[in-house]
C-alpha cells in the first residue's frame, strides 16, 4: 500500500488536543472545583453540605424519580415501535424509523414551545399538573434517543434466532422473554444511558414550560448563575461519578452478553 | 423396511411469496416413517421453501401438509412435533451449551431431573460430553453443529429438519458428519427431512431422493434408482457428470444418436424422439476403428484415480471415463453397452403451447395468440384444405370455417429458433434459467417475464441468468387445431 503524507500517529494528533482540551481538562477542572471552598483549599465541606442538606438531597431523589419514570415509559414506548420497525415486512421500514428520528432535526426551543402549547390548550394552566407535565416533556424530547439503539439492535438480530425459539416449543410470549428480550439487552443498555443520564439534567425543558419542578440540573444552574462554582462543581462530580457508576455496571451487564454472542 | 405408514404427507402443496410467482409450483409427496428422505437441487429451486413449510416457518398458499394424516398447515411451529437443525445452527448466544440444549424441555416443563437426564444423553450422542457450562462462542464450527444437532434431537421429535445443515463445514469434516448423521438416523428412528444442493451428499446418505428444480418436483426415488434411471435431462444433467444427447427410437430396442447405432434394452415405440444418457464410466475404450463410435482424444486429465478424457467424435464430444492414459490427438474407439444406455423419451411438452386464432383479415392472414406472442400466418399453413375466396374462409366440403376464438396447439422445434444478445431483436425477452450440454450443442431454456418458457437449441455458449431474446421465424411456427 502507498504511503501517505501522515502516518497514524500524526493524524491522530489534532483528536488527541480536542479530547485534551475540551474533555480531560474540563472533567479536571470540575473535579477541582467540587473539592475546594472559595479560598482554593482542599475541603469535602461541600460534599458534607449537599448530603446533610433535605432540599439537595430531596432534589436528587427527585431527579432520580423523574429520570426512572421517564426511562420505563420511554422503553415501554419505544420497545414496540423498535420492534415493528425491525422485524415488520414494511417495504419502507427506513422512512418509517425517519419519522420518528424527525423531530430531533428539528430546533429543540420549536419543540417544546409547541408541546408547551398542546399542552395549555389540554390542561388550561400548565402549573396545575407540574410532575405530569416534567414527565410528557422529557418522554417526547428523548422517546427517539431510545427508538435508535432498540431498532438498530433489533434490525442487527438473526430472525433465524426466533425461529429457533418457536421451534423449540417457545409460544411466542417465552419467545419474547427466552430469547428476544436476553437478546436485545445491548440495545436496551444503550438506550437506557442515552435517556436516563440527560433526563436527570435537562432542566432547560422544565424551564420552558415555566416549571416550578427543581431537579440535579437546575440546581446546577442556579448555583452557576450566582457564581458559586465550587457548589455547582459538586453536584456536577457527584452526577458524574453516578454516570461513572451506573455506566460501568451496565458495561459489565452488555460485556458479558456481547462476548457470549460473539 | 416394508409396510411403513405416511408420517407426512405434501398435498397440493403451492408457494408464492408476492402472490405472482410460484416458488413452489405444486407439490404432492408422502415421506414414511423412520425415513431418511433429502430434498436436492440447486439453489433457489424451492427446497427449503418446503423445508419450511413442515416446519411451521412459512404456510402453503394452497394446499395441504398433514402429519399423522391431520393438517398442520397453519398450525405454528411450537405446536409441532418437528425440530430443525438451522443452517447457521441458530444456537442462542446468550445460554450456554446445557441451556441451549434444555431450551426445547424447559420451554415444555420437563422436570429438572429428567431434563439433566436427556442433556446428557443428548450430548452424549453427539460425542460432546462434559460440554455443559461451555459458552457457545468458544466452541469451533464442528462442535456448534453437534451442540445444534443436540439440541434438536433431545426433544424426540416425529421429524427432525435439516436445512444445509453440513455446508458450512469443511469436506473432511463433512464427510466424517454425513456418516455420523446416518448412524444418528439408525440410533434413533426418527425421520429425518435433510435439504441439500450437494448431489453426493445426498447420494450417500438418503433412503430416498427427491429431486426438486425451479418450484417442482423432477424425481422421487432411491439414490440409485436416481443416478441410474434418470426421470429426465434435468436429473441427469444434475446428478453426476453425463452425456445427454438427442436422438430418435430407429428400430426396435434400437437408438441413434452421436452419429451412430446402438443397442439399447429400453423399449420403446419406434420413431420417437429420445434424449440418452451415457454416464461417462460407463463408456468403454478399444482399438481405433472397433467401436461403436471413433474419435479424437482432445483432452486426457488425471483426476486421482481416474482419467477425464474427453473425445470428439465427428461433430459430437463425449466425456469418458477411464484408468488408462491416451495422448490428445489419438484416435479411439468407444463402445457402450446396451444395458448402460439410458433412454428418456423426449419431453413433447418443450415448446408447445395452447393459442388461439384471432381472427382472418382480407389477405387471408390469420392473427394467431399464444404464449407471449401475436403471429400473423397464412390460412394454409392452419387449413391446409380450406380455400379462401372473397374474404370467406371454406372448408374442403364447403361450409364456411368460423376462425375468431378457435383453440390451436403452437410449437416449434428448439432448433429453429435461435437466441440473441440484443434483447429487443427476437420475439420474445427472457432469462436464461437452465441449459444443458447435449453432445453436439447448448440446449437452453428462457424463460419470460409472463413464466413462459422456451426452449432453443445454440452452438455458442451463453449463461444462466443471461437476459436474452429468442427469435422464432414464421416457418418454423407449426400450428395444429386443438
Amino acid at each position: 500500500m502507498k504511503k501517505g503524507f501522515f502516518d497514524r500517529r500524526q493524524l491522530a494528533l489534532p483528536y488527541v488536543l480536542f479530547l485534551l482540551v475540551f474533555v480531560i481538562l474540563p472533567l479536571f477542572v470540575v473535579v477541582y472545583y467540587g473539592f475546594t471552598d472559595a479560598e482554593g483549599h482542599l475541603s469535602f465541606a461541600n460534599f458534607l453540605a449537599f448530603f446533610t442538606n433535605m432540599r439537595t438531597v430531596g432534589t436528587l431523589v427527585y431527579s432520580l424519580v423523574i429520570a426512572i419514570l421517564t426511562t420505563i415509559i420511554c422503553l415501554l414506548l419505544a420497545y414496540p415501535v423498535a420492534y415493528i420497525l425491525a422485524k415488520g415486512e414494511y417495504a419502507r421500514k427506513h422512512s418509517f424509523l425517519m419519522v420518528f428520528v424527525l423531530p430531533m432535526w428539528i430546533n429543540f426551543t420549536l419543540r417544546i414551545t409547541a408541546l408547551k402549547e398542546i399542552l395549555t390548550l389540554l390542561e388550561g394552566n400548565l402549573a396545575f399538573h407540574p410532575f405530569l407535565n416534567t414527565i410528557i416533556c422529557m418522554v417526547y424530547d428523548f422517546l427517539p434517543f431510545m427508538i435508535m439503539p432498540l431498532f438498530n439492535s433489533l434490525a442487527k438480530l438473526d430472525n433465524s434466532m426466533l425461529e429457533a425459539g418457536a421451534d423449540l416449543y417457545a409460544s411466542p410470549v417465552q419467545n419474547f422473554l427466552h430469547v428476544l428480550l436476553p437478546l436485545s439487552v445491548p440495545g436496551i443498555v444503550s438506550g437506557v444511558t442515552m435517556v436516563f443520564l440527560p433526563a436527570m439534567t435537562n432542566y432547560v425543558v422544565l424551564d420552558m414550560v415555566y416549571n416550578s419542578t427543581y431537579i440535579m440540573g437546575s440546581l446546577i444552574g442556579s448555583y452557576f448563575s450566582s457564581y458559586d462554582w465550587n457548589n455547582g462543581s459538586l453536584i456536577s462530580a457527584i452526577l458524574l461519578m453516578m454516570i461513572g457508576l451506573v455506566t460501568m455496571v451496565t458495561n459489565r451487564l452488555i460485556g458479558d452478553k456481547e462476548v457470549a454472542s460473539r | 423396511m416394508e409396510n411403513r405408514k405416511t408420517l407426512i404427507e405434501l398435498k397440493n402443496v403451492r408457494k408464492s411469496y408476492d402472490g405472482k410467482t410460484n416458488v413452489i409450483e405444486d407439490i404432492s409427496l408422502e415421506i414414511l416413517e423412520g425415513e431418511f428422505v433429502t430434498l436436492l437441487g440447486p439453489s433457489g429451486c424451492g427446497k427449503t421453501t418446503i423445508l419450511r413449510m413442515i416446519g411451521g416457518f412459512d404456510t402453503p398458499s394452497d394446499g395441504q401438509i398433514l402429519l399423522d394424516d391431520s393438517d398442520i398447515s397453519l398450525l405454528p411451529p411450537n405446536k409441532r412435533p418437528i425440530n430443525t437443525v438451522f443452517q447457521k445452527y441458530a444456537l442462542f448466544p446468550h445460554l450456554n451449551v446445557y441451556e441451549n440444549i434444555a431450551f426445547g424441555l424447559k420451554m415444555r416443563k420437563v422436570s429438572k431431573v429428567e431434563t439433566d437426564k436427556l442433556v446428557k444423553e443428548a450430548l452424549e450422542l453427539v460425542d460432546l460430553e462434559g460440554f455443559e457450562e461451555r459458552s457457545i462462542n468458544t466452541l469451533s464450527g464442528g462442535q456448534q453443529q453437534r451442540i445444534a444437532i443436540a439440541r434438536a434431537v433431545v426433544n424426540r421429535p416425529k421429524v427432525l429438519l435439516l436445512d444445509e445443515s453440513l455446508s458450512a463445514l469443511d469436506a473432511k469434516m463433512r464427510k466424517e458428519m454425513q456418516l455420523e448423521l446416518k448412524q444418528m438416523h439408525k440410533t434413533l428412528g426418527i425421520t429425518f427431512v435433510f435439504v441439500t444442493h450437494d448431489q453426493e451428499e445426498a447420494l450417500t446418505m438418503s433412503d430416498k431422493v427427491v429431486v426438486i428444480a425451479d418450484g417442482n418436483i423432477q424425481q422421487v426415488g432411491t439414490p440409485e434408482d436416481i443416478y441410474n434411471e434418470p426421470a429426465n435431462v434435468f436429473v441427469a444433467d444434475f446428478i453426476g457428470e453425463s452425456n445427454i444427447f438427442n436422438g430418435v427410437m430407429s428400430d426396435k430396442l434400437t437408438a441413434t444418436f452421436a452419429g451412430a447405432v446402438f443397442p439399447c434394452v429400453d423399449d420403446l415405440e419406434k420413431g420417437i424422439k429420445i434424449d440418452a444418457v451415457v454416464r461417462p464410466e460407463d463408456v468403454d475404450v478399444v482399438e481405433a476403428g472397433k467401436g461403436q463410435l471413433s474419435g479424437q482424444v482432445t483432452s486426457c486429465d488425471f483426476k486421482g484415480t481416474f482419467y477425464v478424457m474427453f473425445v470428439q467424435c465427428g461433430q459430437y464430444e463425449m466425456e469418458v471415463h477411464c484408468f488408462d492414459y491416451f495422448a490428445p490427438g489419438t484416435t479411439v474407439g468407444l463402445n457402450v453397452d446396451p444395458d448402460m444406455i439410458h433412454i428418456i423419451p423426449y419431453d413433447m411438452s418443450i415448446n408447445h403451447y395452447e393459442g388461439q386464432l384471432e381472427g382472418i383479415n382480407d389477405e387471408g392472414i390469420i392473427t394467431v395468440k399464444f404464449a407471449d406472442l401475436v403471429r400473423k400466418v397464412d390460412y394454409k399453413n392452419i387449413y391446409a384444405d380450406a380455400s379462401f375466396e372473397e374474404g370467406i374462409l371454406k372448408a374442403a366440403g364447403g361450409e364456411t370455417i368460423n376462425v375468431a376464438g378457435t383453440n390451436v396447439t403452437v410449437s416449434f422445434e428448439p432448433s429453429d429458433a435461435d437466441i440473441s444478445d440484443d434483447a429487443n431483436e427476437g420475439d420474445v425477452t427472457g432469462t436464461i434459467i437452465s441449459f444443458y450440454y447435449i453432445g453436439d450443442h447448448y440446449s437452453y431454456t428462457v424463460r419470460s417475464e409472463s413464466e413462459e418458457d422456451y426452449v432453443v437449441d445454440e452452438t455458442d455458449l451463453w449463461n444462466q441468468g443471461d437476459l436474452v431474446s429468442v427469435v422464432i421465424p414464421d416457418e418454423a411456427l407449426k400450428i395444429v387445431l386443438a
